[in-house]
């Protein structure tokens, strides 16, 4: 948001079938469905068109079958777009030739799969330290760098375990610390905590939130879990369909859905945990406590009940903008729309 | 429970559909061999006047290839003597080290350096499988091999095992590569996939005539031989191992930015390490199949043993020797099976540190070995086992066979008469008589009932290549006699199936012997079945029954095995009793799998009849066999091409069956 742009994508399309690149020329690069489905070709992705900020969480959420993977391979280049251009700190990652796309991934990218996809032959310290292996990396630097990977998802002790050995939270670990062992620009993460129970989910995010505290990277993260996205999120782009249909804040997507396929989903999103307290902000003379402007409301409305004074609310650089009313934090609790 | 309900196969009307082509086709074929003497005489047989020289042409050709091919800087039979120089040298060092020994220096100085001694080998075959398997499984080698010593069987068997370390590795490399360069390349594929087919149903004796052509008789030939034979499953293996590696597996290998090589040998092979297992599994276990054949064209070791044992009808020996096959064959098979099982390391079972200490029981194996051959060099009894100690049982075993011949001869002969003139012969006579329109008729339409127009082309193609090639006559000779077996097979090994069913531990039981009878290389099928019934076309009939019986019973039980748990249980609602569920729902449903095991059971039955040349048929087998003794390549060639072509239609036409029957019946 604030950051330059580090990876963006306009007009992307990924159509799977035999004449996917005849429909797209004969309907001028813009087919829709009909067409696409007269032609039995799949529009898996449809003229999608994001930017990523550096050091941001840019989420895609979408259903099953939306075309997040699909979206995200093309912005890695796994697979190759039909159409479009990606521009990775504003190079056309896709005129890039087969040496260049290796160094970049050798060194820029580093990818988290939902399956986890670990090598079964290798241990922990070794899986974590094949990136560095194909880069040629010689073995003592490779393993302490590793080692210092591992220690960081919390896994010391375990170096000389084999995935099969592990559980799906542990191997995760596993595979967030083989991405990160490059020290890549870009962090892809594939749907990394669907395949996990509830509880280690919420663990693993939390978990997720601590290590982009210090790393600071700028991330692209694909689930199909609202809540999740809404967690993680300082940006959200919804697909359906294969075409991204909304991009925005947690908070804009909530309060302003672009459709009603995006109200739909919103709808039982607790506003509390999306609405900032920079939104509810009126005029008036705050008491001696302030809350930062993008503080959820479910977080401060507490506070706003429990003093006398109403609560001040401040920007990022302390700069006061208003106070809380305690009718607009209660609408916003029980669910209504925030008045204005 | 609706859909269920509504899903058990009624198909009264469509069956009796098919079955009117059946019929239509059977009153066709009788009434053309009732006329067949009304009918023009080129209908009958096929002139000689239409036939083409292929056999020749492929002989001249050959020819040329050996006395006059040149590629510029050599010729190319100096191209094959390298090849076999190369592979020579490599045998003699195996046979050196497994069974003769080395003799340094010559004449009066002459120094033999004896071979790996018999205890240190069965020692580290022991310990190997303690690794790779349970006690058990150490407990069985170590009884196979003390089998080998104890019946004077270990210096044939280490021949034969010798031949087998080295064709090994270059089959497993060769189809590795082949399989690698298939899963990369689509065009490769495309290319690769015919000639794989046709490598599989070509019976084995055709290839060991261009081979003998080409590096003459002897060992090397041999080994070639079963590298080629052995190839082909490993590349088919290795291209669904690597197809079935995860996606995201894939994924990851490009994104940590591997390079081409780097990904797949670092990425990919690792990650489908246990599928190319089977495959080494399967290469070994068909090399021992070849290497025995391969006597005939000069292999030594075991299988020469029983071949030599066969045609002195010395069948005491010979069926030792074939004890001695069987058994190594077992133990190789297990070995290898579990070779490829063994489970992912788990921590600390792997040792860091330098490359010695992770080999180090490799390491010690190959010191024990080396220790054991400067040991057997001081004490005798190391080196070999003393042959006053061994013991033979083949007079005992030819006293059977003379008891058998004194007191059931006449019983069996009578059986054996009674089937050839009842059954038998008129069978045969029939199939020769069918004029080849008719039968060509017939299979191209049932080619284009089940699969249009490209099918009926096949067998239309197919066959005209046999009758161009003279050999119409005895590729009916050939289908009388697999029809026949593949019926009795199938008679046999359904009910067979149906049986092991009904329980578990019977299935267990059942898959057991099976799967312990199909690792037996065919030759060893003829021993008892001579010893029993001599020769002749009831004795290969016998024979082809026994090998091919293990795919029908397979089939059947994991067809009837594999009927969805939701439709027996629908007919259970419906109030079937046993046998109703058996005829009018399992078998039904289970009916396209059974196919599909026939259709093994045709495969096997085909590469069996040609081996049972040996005990005197009078099919495309023995033109085959006679092109081997003649070394004459174009025969040989033609009539295993010949031999593939039937196998080639049977196969077409029956998975084309049982996909569209899957298909009827929703079970795809
Ligand atoms: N290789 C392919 N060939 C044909 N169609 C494909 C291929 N890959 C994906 N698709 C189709 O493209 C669409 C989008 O798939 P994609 O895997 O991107 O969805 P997704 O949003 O990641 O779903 P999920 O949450 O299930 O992972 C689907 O309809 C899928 O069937
Ligand atoms: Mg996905």
């Amino acid at each position: 948001m604030n950051g330059p742009v580090k990876l963006a994508c306009r007009g992307v399309w990924k159509l799977f079938g035999d004449h996917a690149e005849r429909v797209l020329a004969e309907t001028s690069g813009k087919p829709d469905s009909e067409a696409l489905a007269a032609a039995g070709v799949i529009g898996a992705v449809r003229d999608a068109t994001l930017e990523v900020h550096e050091g941001e969480i840019f989420i895609i959420m979408g259903l099953s079958g939306s075309g997040k993977s699909t979206l995200v391979r093309c912005l890695s280049r796994l697979i190759e777009p039909t159409a479009g251009e990606v521009l990775f700190e504003g190079r056309d990652l896709l005129k890039a030739d087969e040496r260049e796309l290796m160094d970049i991934r050798r060194h820029k990218m580093g990818m988290v799969f939902q399956h986890f996809a670990l090598l079964p032959h290798l241990s922990v310290l070794g899986n974590v330290a094949f990136p560095l292996e194909i880069q040629g990396v010689d073995r003592a630097t490779r393993e302490a760098r590793a080692a210092e990977m591992i220690e960081l998802v919390g896994l010391k002790g375990r170096e000389d375990y084999y995935p099969r050995e592990l559980s799906g939270g542990q191997q995760q670990r596993v595979g967030i610390a083989r991405s990160l062992a490059v020290g890549p620009d870009i962090w892809f993460l594939d749907e990394p905590f669907s395949a996990l129970d509830p509880l280690i989910r919420r663990e693993m995010q939390d978990e997720f939130l601590r290590l982009q505290s210090v790393l600071k990277k700028t991330i692209v993260f694909i689930t199909h879990d609202f809540d999740e996205a809404i967690r993680l999120a300082d940006r959200i782009a919804i697909m359906q369909d294969g075409a991204i249909i909304q991009t925005g804040t947690p908070e804009e997507v909530v309060t302003r859905p672009a459709t009603s396929y995006v109200a739909e989903f919103t709808r039982d999103v607790p506003r509390a945990k999306v609405v900032s307290a920079g939104v509810l902000a009126r005029p008036g003379t705050p008491g001696p406590v302030v809350v930062p402007a993008s503080a959820r409301i479910g977080e401060v409305a507490a506070k706003v009940f429990d003093e006398e004074q109403p609560v001040g609310v401040a920007d990022a650089e302390g700069t006061p903008v208003g106070v809380l009313h305690r009718q607009d934090v209660l609408d916003i609790l029980l669910g209504r729309e925030p008045r204005r | 429970m609706t859909a269920a309900t509504i899903a058990v196969p009624r198909p009264r009307r469509r069956s009796l559909g098919a079955a009117r082509y059946w019929l239509a086709a059977a009153v066709l074929a009788g009434v053309s061999v009732a006329l067949s003497d009304r009918l023009p005489e080129w209908m009958v047989e096929y002139p000689r006047a239409w036939r083409m020289p292929i056999e020749s042409s492929i002989s001249s050709a050959m020819k040329w290839l050996i006395n006059d091919a040149n590629f510029g800087l050599f010729t190319f039979q100096e191209f094959t003597r390298s090849i076999s120089w190369c592979f020579n040298w490599l045998l003699q060092a195996a046979y050196g080290l497994l069974a003769h020994g080395f003799t340094i220096g010559k004449g009066e100085e002459a120094i033999l350096i004896p071979h790996v001694s018999w205890i240190a080998l069965i020692a580290v075959l022991v310990l190997f499988a303690r690794r790779v398997g349970d006690r058990g499984l150490a407990v069985f080698v170590a009884f196979c091999f003390a089998y080998l010593v104890v019946f004077g069987q270990w210096a044939s068997a280490m021949v034969t095992l010798a031949s087998i370390v080295i064709s090994v590795p270059f089959g497993v490399a060769a189809g590795l590569l082949v399989g690698i360069a298939a899963y990369r390349k689509p065009w490769v594929e495309r290319a690769v996939t015919p000639v794989l087919d046709l490598m599989q149903t070509v019976p084995v004796f055709a290839y060991l005539v261009p081979i003998l052509f080409l590096f003459g008789f002897g060992p090397v030939a041999a080994m070639i031989a079963t590298m080629i034979y052995a190839a082909p499953p490993m590349v088919r293996l290795t291209v669904l191992a690597l197809r079935g590696v995860p996606e995201e597996i894939k994924e990851y290998g490009r994104m940590a930015g591997c390079s081409q090589r780097q990904h797949m040998w670092k990425v990919m092979v690792p990650a489908a390490k246990s599928g190319l297992l089977v495959g080494l599994n399967q290469v070994v276990m068909l090399s021992l199949n070849m290497v025995i054949i391969a006597s005939m064209i000069g292999a030594g070791g075991l299988g020469f043993d029983v071949l030599h044992a066969l045609r002195r009808l010395a069948i005491g020996e010979g069926l030792e020797a074939g004890i001695a096959i069987t058994l190594l064959a077992i133990a190789l098979d297990r070995l290898s099976q579990a070779a490829a099982t063994v489970p992912p390391p788990a921590h600390g079972t792997v040792r860091s540190g330098s490359w010695l200490m992770r080999n180090r029981l490799a390491v010690a194996a190959v010191v024990l070995l080396a220790l054991s051959m400067a040991a057997g060099a001081v004490i005798p009894f190391v080196a070999d086992y003393p042959e006053s100690l061994t013991i033979t049982t083949g007079k005992f075993w030819d006293h059977v066979v003379e008891w058998l011949n004194i007191n059931l001869y006449d019983t069996i002969t009578v059986v054996k008469t009674w089937l050839l003139v009842n059954i038998m012969l008129p069978i045969k006579g029939f199939m020769v008589a069918l004029p080849w329109p008719v039968l060509l008729g017939i299979l191209a339409f049932a080619g284009w009932r089940l699969g249009g127009w490209r099918l009926a082309l096949l067998p239309l193609a197919l066959g005209a290549f046999i009758l161009l090639t003279g050999n119409w006559e005895k590729a009916m000779i050939t289908v009388y006699l697999c029809g026949l077996s593949v019926v009795i097979a199938a008679l046999i090994g359904i009910p067979l199936g149906i049986w092991a069913v009904a329980n578990r531990r019977r299935t267990r039981a059942t898959l057991t012997v099976i799967d312990t009878l199909q690792t037996l290389p065919s030759f060893v099928y003829l021993i008892p079945v001579i010893m029993l019934f001599s020769v002749g076309d009831f004795s290969a009939m016998i024979a082809v029954v026994a090998y091919a019986l293990a795919p029908a019973v397979r089939y059947t039980i994991h067809g009837l095995n594999q009927v969805p748990e939701h439709l027996v249980e629908a007919g259970r609602a419906q109030g079937c009793s046993r046998a109703q569920m058996l005829w009018k729902v399992r078998l039904p449903l289970a009916m396209p799998e059974i196919m599909l095991g026939l259709n093994q059971t045709i495969m096997m039955a085909l590469s069996m009849l040609v081996i049972t040349a040996l005990v005197g048929t009078r099919d495309l087998g023995q033109e085959v066999f006679s092109a081997l003794a003649k070394a004459d390549t174009g025969k040989g060639i033609v009539a295993g091409l010949c031999v593939a072509f039937i196998a080639i239609t049977a196969d077409r036409l029956i998975q084309a069956w049982s996909r569209r029957r899957k298909a009827q019946l929703g079970i795809a």
